[in-house]
């Protein structure tokens, strides 16, 4: 980067609206990138969503649907880099391709989880009352669900299918959210600056949105991003009970549990995709940790 | 301006009650400054978020601008006063600009020409245009005071009550501030309440003055008063005396 660019950043007297805000976020990414912990988790979760969105290309124009009884259960190769699965398809190309479903329930996950969640925390905090009271009892109520026997049972209810996965898992986990945003909630309504804005004439959903919610967002994003891990492996566990993505999609908790037959005699087949759901998950926890670091207000 | 009779503040918490302000009554002119004083705990700053609306209260009489005030208050009422609060570190919202925290009041009463006015707030109180997009932790307590000031500022409101606006500040700082609010009180012609514990900052600005002691209204004297010592009750000459600070003849 040039350093012009970089000053024009960094000023600490910045001549407009843009220049403000671009640095404010230039000074965020700069502090996330030189955190060992958060530059790691950044790199893991950057190439699982670079091997989701290129997957044709990196798997070099083999299907991870493609299947070759000739050649099944064959050990890694040249031909074959992490070998294939009991029906002859290349693991490669799934692992590849199972990116795809992972990233998918994460982005659909958290698209629901962290609205549903900061809107109830945020209204029952600012709110307080017999508000406060109902919204905190439901929280309760969905907080007292086993996320796992839920997924199960909507599975059961509904079919199976990365959809209802995504619901049941959603369901589950969207309560310590709103726990979260809440407790912050408190303590920021009582503070001055949001009594002037009060006192300037600001409607209730004027304050919750534009001076609250970007405060609790911090926490949200980190306790999030700390989540994926085990919204992963919920994710996968419910593949591998069959209750996930359906075959032939390749996603991972399905292809563990595809390959447990033959664990001792063809390890691949069940260790690879194992090895993608552990790398990833490490690498959300990761980050998270390192956002936790970086949004720490102390530090700032 | 503003008319309050018998004011009662009480505040309830798990079956204790405190009875913050008990029956205060004092009107305030139109272009006058009133001042409170108190030690802490007496009941001052709750007397001025009584009258903001920020605690309920009880009165017989409760009067901004010359009309009673409802309990909850609309957007015009609103706008009718402005507050400028004691600890400039915890009045302005830490992820705004300055541009940020002086536009959204302009926003909330959908007032044009943002641009402009923004610009004359922060030259009205000696801020210079390098501020304006800056961050709240890019400043200093005396400029984050500054920008409080003019966010109260910048609706043109005719009240502005003012919490200890510089007990949180400098010493140099705070002659600063007060002459800044001194200046700002002419060319705006308001009407204001300040509170404060200082009595040299209250004989400084203020016409007349209340003493607050244990929720209760002591006396209300005029500044000339205060400043030469002529007061009646007894909490007054005490709070003098105290406040010239520790003299080695009475030691």
């Amino acid at each position: 980067m040039s350093t012009a660019l970089g000053q024009w950043l960094m000023s600490e007297a910045p001549t407009s609206r843009r220049q403000a805000i671009l640095g404010n976020t230039y000074r965020g990414v700069r502090s996330i990138v030189t955190n060992p912990t958060a530059f790691v988790g950044l790199m893991i979760v950057a190439l699982l969503v670079l091997s989701a969105v290129f997957a044709p290309w990196l798997s070099l124009g083999k299907s991870p649907l493609d299947q070759d009884l000739a050649g099944r259960l064959a050990a890694p190769s040249a031909a074959h880099w992490f070998g294939t699965d009991e029906l002859g398809r290349d693991i490669f190309s799934r692992t590849l391709y199972g990116a795809r479903v992972t990233l998918t329930i994460v982005f659909l996950v958290s698209v629901v989880v962290a609205p549903i969640g900061l809107i109830v925390g945020t209204l029952a905090g600012y709110l307080g009352g017999w508000v406060d009271v109902v919204l905190m009892r439901i929280t309760d109520i969905f907080l007292a669900f086993p996320r796992l026997i839920l997924a199960l049972a909507f599975a059961a209810a509904l079919g199976p299918g990365i959809e209802n996965a995504v619901i049941a898992i959603s369901l589950t986990a969207w309560p310590p959210y709103a726990r979260i945003a809440r407790s912050e909630t408190m303590a920021i309504a009582r503070s001055d600056f949001i009594q002037a804005v009060v006192l300037q004439g600001a409607s209730t959903r004027r304050i919750l949105f534009r001076h609250i919610v970007p405060l609790c967002l911090s926490s949200v994003i980190v306790r999030l991003t700390l989540d994926m891990a085990g919204i992963i492996l919920t994710a996968a566990g419910l593949g591998f009970l069959g209750l996930g993505a359906q075959p032939p999609t390749a996603e991972w908790g399905a292809m563990v549990s595809s390959g447990r037959d033959v664990i001792l005699d063809q390890w691949w087949v069940a260790t690879i995709p194992g090895m993608a759901i552990f790398i990833v998950s490490l690498g959300f926890n990761l980050l998270g940790d390192g956002l936790r670091d970086v949004f720490d207000p102390k530090s700032t | 301006m503003i008319a309050v009779e018998d004011l009662t503040v009480t505040f309830r918490s798990g079956g204790r009650s405190v009875h913050a302000v008990q029956g205060i009554s004092f009107e305030v002119a139109d272009g006058e400054t009133f001042g409170i004083v108190g030690e802490s705990g007496s009941g001052k700053s709750t007397v001025l978020r009584a009258i903001a609306g920020l605690v309920p209260s009880t009165s017989k009489v409760l009067e901004v601008n010359g009309r009673p005030a409802a309990r909850r208050r609309s957007r015009a009422e609103r706008r009718l006063l402005q507050f400028v609060f004691q600890d400039p570190y915890a009045s302005l919202h830490p992820r705004q600009t300055v541009d940020d925290i002086l536009r959204e009041p302009l926003q909330i009463h959908r007032v044009g020409g943002v641009d402009e006015k923004v610009q004359a707030a922060i030259a009205d109180v000696g801020l210079l245009p390098i501020h304006r997009f800056r961050y709240p932790h890019q400043l200093s307590g005396g400029q984050r005071q500054r920008v409080a000031i003019a966010r109260a500022l910048i609706l043109n409101p005719p009240i502005l009550l003012l919490d200890e606006p510089t007990s949180a500040l400098d010493v140099s700082i705070q002659a600063e501030i007060l002459n800044l609010l001194a200046k700002l009180r002419q060319s705006y012609s308001l009407t204001s309440i300040l509170v404060s514990h200082d009595l040299a900052v209250v004989a400084h600005l203020c016409n007349r003055i209340a003493i607050m002691q244990l929720g209760k209204l002591v006396e209300i004297i005029s500044a000339a008063d205060l400043r030469a010592g002529t007061v009646t009750a007894d909490y007054t000459r005490d709070l003098i005396a105290a406040s010239r600070g520790f003299t080695r003849a009475s030691a």
